[in-house]
């Protein structure tokens, strides 16, 4: 065997069933280590946290892949070859099919009487005359037919292979489509607090996931403002707590200079524009602050977006960084309870609801000193460097702050001022060119299965002959791909003549046994 | 918000379907029991009929059937009508929460077995199911139950109505094709055994033959599967909605598809050679167990977006 005679071999074996089957069952086999460990994609702060409680094994894992299943090349591996090997079954049967429907019904077997549904009844009606009944019995049926002088072929029921091929050329264009999405899609993520707004561009987003293919000049150029954000709990009963709706009023332009439009965003009703869709999808506390410095200066001013610790009551955590600050430049570590109380036990204040009903800020930690903000590096805004800082000691009663108060850090450092609070939304903006081919892709798969699954390709034959006694003999056979259906006894209660003294065979029926597939 | 007496009323309609189930159940087993095996029936068959003595449990047979077949609509009744008091207590679709979603599963489960029983005479199906359904609203009564409530922002989305009914029918039909393998993998081990002899008398000889099982099993997988597979369409466009893209394996999508996939084989392994009979069998079993998991596993065991469970 040569070359060629390698690759052919290998091509038949990989567009078998059988491989097509255990690459299936492997597709699945390989997803499920993205079900059990965390994946990059979505929740990359647990793959940290792995890291940290398990360096070792994280190490291996992630070398392996396990963080980044669905991006990994040995699951990459086992669809494409899935998908091959698919496109390596259905193209061609997609031709035979063509061809099939194209070629006419095959001529009527000899012995009708041996197919799996068959009859046979007389009739005072000439042969020629009784073909031409059943033919069109058959043709309104809608039934291809030939007539090949004493009997009439004809074929129906293309759709069922039809459906199975579409069923599969779907899946491939989802495959397609999927990759469409990941060449010229992106994802940003940003909070955005009441009174502020963000251009569609990379520099606003706190965490931006372009496509291989995006170039970043190309976002669609809209603005959003978010005038006024809302939230709602359920203020009674077992479910205290739990949200009952949030809303965030929009003002958005389309490009810069275009009209102003207003929307209203909430969980379920994305905002669309220019393309892209604008997402609520969490949202959280920005306290606001005044900073006055040891010179008496005003260094800070504005609401910090501080981050919930917890979902259920939004207890949070945020930094409030001064670089303006002189002669030294302050920090502060906090904690917000929307609505403090004591803990259980009373030794420590909980947030014991989501709703602002007594907001409270702990100073964790006061930092004076250096940022070190101007040594070129990127710094989060959520976390101090405090390299170059010096930890100002406060006193204990000092720390607990209500909307009004006032902490004076010692040796008269500077001021901090709670002066109250702005909820932020979590917004996702996303763009998707695969969306829509996805869409139709998955339409059409349910369509074709439902439609491989209702249709079956079935065939009848009807043939006349002069019997002994000057009657016309007709016998009637029929061949169904898969499970019959009572069609064919229809068929016959229709072309039998009421005249008919001869008896009737009709296909068995006793038992609702399925028979299996038939081999052309 | 929440009707207190209507929730009330529903649950305890949830207990007298299942009272009615365990009836059933038993009426299913006596049908069962003094039902003539198949040689029998060819026998009586054979004899040509009307003058044998046999006249008499065969009446008390066709009794038990029907009892046992009323007794299960009853049930269903109740059931369905428990889960339609859910929903106007609530003021709501009633399956947004683990509970609600497992006991409609179960009126899915029924109702394909009641259709099952009109289209494919397959009232021997019905002993096994009722054990089925029993078990899950028990298991749904006793470790799933989740008081009326409402439901996060998150769920309030007509998609609801689409793509989690959808969800249960499909499960509900699931259901009734792993009872039917589960039926058609001994009697198939049955047969082969009785073709090399004949083996001890069993109930499995007043069952219908091992062909007609996996027609069953078959005919309730093929007829759901699109059905599970627009679930997951129809889940995949209100997660485009809710969450800002169609797919992102979440473990409820990444399990979803992986119950798609299992099926997908078992529908194409029906008709390969090699496959057929035993080993697509197993493989159908395999994708209940995935989609059971599915179900329950991935709430307990996994961190995910889908956690409207409460647990």
């Amino acid at each position: 065997m040569g070359v060629t005679g390698w690759l052919r071999w290998g091509w038949r074996q990989l567009t078998s069933m059988r491989t097509a089957l255990v690459l299936l069952f492997l597709v699945a086999l390989a997803s499920v280590p993205g079900s059990i460990f965390p994946q990059r994609g979505m929740s990359p702060e647990k793959v940290n946290e792995y890291f940290e409680n398990s360096p070792e094994l994280a190490k291996w894992l992630d070398r392996l892949s396990l963080f980044d299943v669905f991006a990994a090349p040995w699951f990459a591996a086992v669809y494409l070859l899935l998908f091959t090997s698919l496109a390596g079954c259905v193209v061609p049967r997609a031709w035979q099919l063509y061809g099939h429907v194209r070629a006419r019904p095959p001529k009527a077997p000899q012995r009708l009487g041996r197919l799996p549904q068959h009859g046979e009844f007389t009739t005072s009606a000439t042969p020629d005359e009784a073909v031409e009944a059943a033919r069109k019995v058959l043709r309104a049926r809608r039934f291809r037919t030939v007539v090949d002088g004493d009997s009439v072929a004809s074929e129906k029921g293309y759709l069922g292979e039809a459906g199975n091929l579409l069923f599969h050329l779907a899946m491939l264009a989802l495959l397609c489509a999927i990759g469409l999405g990941s060449l010229f899609g992106y994802r940003g993520n940003l909070l955005l607090t009441e009174g502020t707004g963000f251009s569609n561009s990379v520099a606003f987003y706190d965490e931006y996931k372009p496509g291989h293919l995006v170039d970043p000049e190309d976002l669609a150029p809209f603005q959003v403002t978010l005038d006024d954000f809302k939230a709602e709990f359920i203020t009674s009963g077992p479910q205290t707590g739990q949200p009952s709706g949030f809303w965030g009023d929009l003002t958005y332009r389309e490009k810069p200079g275009a009209a102003e439009k207003r929307y209203t965003l909430r969980v379920n009703h994305p905002l669309d524009v220019d393309g892209a869709k604008v997402y609520l999808l969490g949202h959280g506390y920005a306290p606001t602050f005044k900073v006055t410095d040891a010179e008496g200066n005003v260094a800070f001013n504005d609401a910090v977006q501080f981050i919930p610790r917890e979902t259920g009551n939004l207890t949070s955590e945020g930094v409030l960084k001064t670089p303006d600050a002189r002669p030294e430049q302050l920090a502060f570590q906090m904690m917000f309870w929307p609505t403090a109380g004591a803990s259980r036990d009373g030794v420590a204040i909980v947030s014991t609801f989501p709703g602002p009903l007594n907001p409270t800020v702990a100073v964790m930690a006061a930092f004076k000193g250096d940022l070190n903000m101007d040594n070129g590096n990127a710094q989060s805004v959520y976390e101090i460097d405090s390299t170059k800082l010096e930890m100002v000691k406060l006193p204990e009663e000092a720390k607990v702050l209500k909307v009004g108060d006032k902490l004076e850090l010692p040796g008269g450092a500077g001021t901090l001022e709670f002066t109250g609070f702005k909820e932020y939304g979590a917004l996702t903006v996303t763009y998707d060119p695969g969306r829509v081919p996805a869409l139709v892709a998955g339409a059409l798969a349910v369509l074709g299965l439902v439609g491989s699954f209702m249709v079956r390709r079935r065939r009848v034959w009807v043939r006349a002959r002069a019997g002994d006694d000057g009657r016309t003999v007709v016998e009637v056979g029929g061949l169904t791909l898969g499970a019959a259906t009572a069609e064919f006894d229809e068929i016959l209660t229709e072309l039998r003549p009421d005249d008919d003294e001869g008896r009737a065979e009709r296909s068995d029926d006793s038992e609702p046994v399925p028979t299996g597939p038939i081999k052309e | 918000m929440v009707d207190a007496d209507l929730a009330g009323l529903s649950n305890n309609l949830v207990l007298g379907a299942v009272l009615l189930y365990v009836v059933a159940m038993f009426g299913y087993a006596a049908d069962l029991v003094s039902s003539p095996t198949r040689a029998e029936r060819r026998a009586l068959v054979g004899a040509g009929g009307p003058e044998l003595p046999q006249e008499e449990p065969e009446k008390a047979r066709a009794d038990w059937g029907r009892f046992a077949i009323g007794m299960t609509v009853l049930g269903w009744l109740l059931h369905a009508g428990a889960m339609v008091t859910r929903g106007i207590a609530v003021e709501r679709w009633p399956w947004a929460n683990m509970y609600e979603f497992v006991v409609a599963i179960c009126v899915a489960a029924v109702t394909a077995y009641l259709v099952l029983v009109f289209k494919a005479k397959a009232k021997f199906l019905g002993a096994f199911v009722m054990v089925a359904v029993v078990i899950g609203l028990g298991a749904a009564t006793i470790w799933l139950y989740q008081e009326a409530g409402a439901v996060v922002p998150a769920l309030e989305s007509y998609w609801i109505a689409i793509h989690v009914t959808a969800a249960i029918i499909a499960s509900g039909g699931f259901t009734v094709g792993f009872v039917a393998t589960l039926l058609y993998l001994p009697a198939a081990r049955r047969e082969a055994r009785k073709a090399e002899g004949e083996p001890k008398p069993s109930l499995l000889d007043r069952l219908p033959s091992a062909n007609v099982l996996d027609g069953l099993a078959y005919k309730s997988i093929m007829f759901v599967f699109p059905v599970w597979t627009f679930a997951i369409i129809a889940g995949a466009i209100w997660a485009d909605e809710a969450w800002g893209r169609y797919w992102g394996w979440d473990p409820k999508e990444t399990w979803s598809f992986i119950v798609f996939a299992i099926y997908a084989g078992y529908l194409h392994a029906r008709a390969t050679a090699g496959w057929k009979g035993r080993k697509a069998a197993v493989v159908s079993v395999i994708g209940y167990a995935a989609l059971l998991f599915n179900l329950v596993g991935v709430n307990i065991f996994f961190e995910g977006l889908h956690s409207y469970s409460g647990m």
